[in-house]
């Protein structure tokens, strides 16, 4: 077990003498597809629930298309798939850009995380009670402004707990990036595990790290849950 | 049994008016009303809910709009400020006609901006207070002002703080979230974040039907206390015996028509069956 810490510990924290590895390359790949799809997903909730079907429509495809198939196929799509396509190889730009397999994991993570927060965030709004939405009208509320002083800052208090949820199924997800050869938490305990045969220490350690990721990200989202969410009433633990 | 004589709106046969044209001539530019409500029309798929309704209001009027439940006045109320959208009929502010253009589906206020500056000068107070949960009790009354009138945020919360005062309210509640309030509390809050618009005219929608009873009158009071303060004020309400005190038109509705209106006395000398029939029912 030692051994195993001297050899590896480095290399399941930071760095594995050349690159970002491990832990670093975990929260990475976690904070990278949270945000950009945290971004994303704003416009497209309000397009979901929008009442005009050529803003919905696309939206609900896309969703349904995302949360309809497995993230690994979708990471195969991205770092295999489409490099196998001889107009992604001829276009310069695509190119580079797929080259890199950790590009081609953090497209397909966030895609991935954005269709589920596009359909949380989408459900927080159609929560708003309408009464709500009818006094900002009456107030002469309307436009970006609604959405930019109401519906939007009540929808992300509301949707706080099932995003949370999100947030942790996602840094678990981030462990099928060993598949495309980015060197995560995984793959540095898949390393240690060939390396040396210690499989039940090697992964052991992983989901060490897994929990203590988790742990954090929970007390993170509960410290938001209770500073955002008390407007919902005193009967709320 | 004269049912209908007494003080019928200008259309009396109920036409549906469609050609409201007509008569706006005769009305808009030299009126001395503040808002005048002109033979609305509104209809639900077959149910015909207002059948050419009007109303005039001067400045400092209490209007009541009583009348059954389904009789209209709420969906009449809710159209002054077009938060429901009538299909036929005009809504004037100090002379000034709201446009209105035809669609498929009915009509739609033809200038966005002139909706948006109605409804800035009226101020409405809901039945379930419709206050914004995730906001504290001072952001609820500094927004519309803040983000609508753009009142400087000091400005805007002084404003705030002092409306609170003026409601009963004690200055500790301003920190705190609608929920935490009880309705009676939610409801004078909902009445300081009206006032805070300060509107030429205010909008009550039945503002006590969806309080406990023994908290009622802290919110009617205040009420009273602007009706004696000469604020224009229309108002849904099953409260009779408060209609009756502060009300100076009453105007009594009945399956989609104004049955009768006049002054508060009306409520005490009812001339159509109809009125008698609420009145007996409601006051015993």
């Amino acid at each position: 077990m030692i051994e195993l810490l001297q050899q590896y510990g480095q290399a399941f924290l930071w760095s594995d003498g050349y690159n970002l590895s491990g832990l670093a390359m975990t929260l990475w790949l976690l904070v990278a597809s949270i945000v950009l799809g945290f971004i994303l997903s704003l416009p497209l909730a309000i397009a979901r629930v929008s009442r005009n079907r050529l803003l919905r429509w696309p939206v609900q495809f896309y969703t349904y298309l995302f949360r309809g198939t497995p993230l690994y196929i979708q990471l195969l799509i991205c770092y295999t798939g489409l490099y196998s396509l001889e107009a992604v190889r001829n276009q310069p730009l695509l190119d580079g850009f797929f080259r890199e397999a950790i590009n081609c994991t953090i497209l397909a993570f966030v895609l991935n995380t954005c269709a589920y927060t596009v359909e949380i965030f989408a459900g927080a709004i159609r929560n708003i009670p309408h009464g709500e939405i009818e006094a900002a009208h009456a107030y002469g509320l309307s436009g970006w402004r609604l959405y930019v002083h109401l519906i939007i800052p009540s929808a992300l208090r509301r949707a706080l707990p099932q995003y949370g949820n999100e947030v942790i199924l996602m840094l678990h997800a981030t462990s099928l990036a060993f598949t495309a050869t980015v060197p995560d938490i995984l793959k540095v305990a898949r390393d240690a595990n060939a390396a040396t045969f210690m499989t039940f220490q090697a992964f052991g350690i992983a989901a060490l790290l897994y929990i203590l990721l988790s742990f954090l990200l929970v007390g993170l989202f509960r410290f938001a849950e209770r500073r955002w969410m008390t407007f919902l009433g005193p009967t709320r633990g | 049994m004269n049912q209908t004589a007494y003080a019928m709106p200008a259309n009396p046969a109920g036409l549906r008016s469609t050609r409201p044209e007509t008569h706006a001539r005769s009305a808009a530019g030299t009126s001395l009303h503040k808002l005048q409500v002109e033979d609305l029309h509104k209809r639900y798929g077959d149910n015909e809910v207002l059948k050419g309704v009007s109303l005039h209001a001067s400045s400092g009027d209490v209007i009541s709009l009583i009348g059954t439940s389904g009789s209209g006045k709420s969906t009449m109320l809710r159209c002054i400020n077009f938060l429901e959208q009538p299909d036929a009929g005009r809504i004037t502010l100090d002379g000034q006609t709201i446009a209105m253009r035809q669609t498929r589906g009915g009509t739609t206020v033809a200038d966005k901006a002139q909706l948006q500056s109605l409804r800035t000068r009226l101020a409405m107070v809901f039945q379930h207070f419709n206050l914004w949960s995730h906001m504290s009790v001072l952001d609820n009354i500094t927004m519309a002002p803040r983000q609508v009138l753009g009142v400087p945020a000091r400005e805007a919360e002084e404003r705030a703080r002092a409306y609170l005062d003026k409601v009963g309210l004690p200055a500790r509640v301003a920190e705190q979230y609608p929920a935490f309030l009880s309705g009676g509390q939610q409801q004078r809050v909902a009445i300081a974040r009206a006032l805070a618009m300060e509107p030429e005219i205010i909008l009550f929608d039945e503002p006590t039907s969806a309080l406990d009873p023994e908290l009622v009158g802290e919110v009617l009071k205040v009420i009273q206390t602007l009706a004696e303060e000469g604020r224009t004020m229309i108002m849904v309400t099953h409260e009779m015996g408060f209609a009756r005190q502060v009300s100076s038109q009453v105007l009594f509705l009945h399956q989609g028509r104004v049955e009768e209106q006049g002054s508060a006395r009306i409520l005490d000398n009812p001339a159509s069956e109809r009125l008698q029939q609420f009145l007996s029912n409601r006051l015993k």
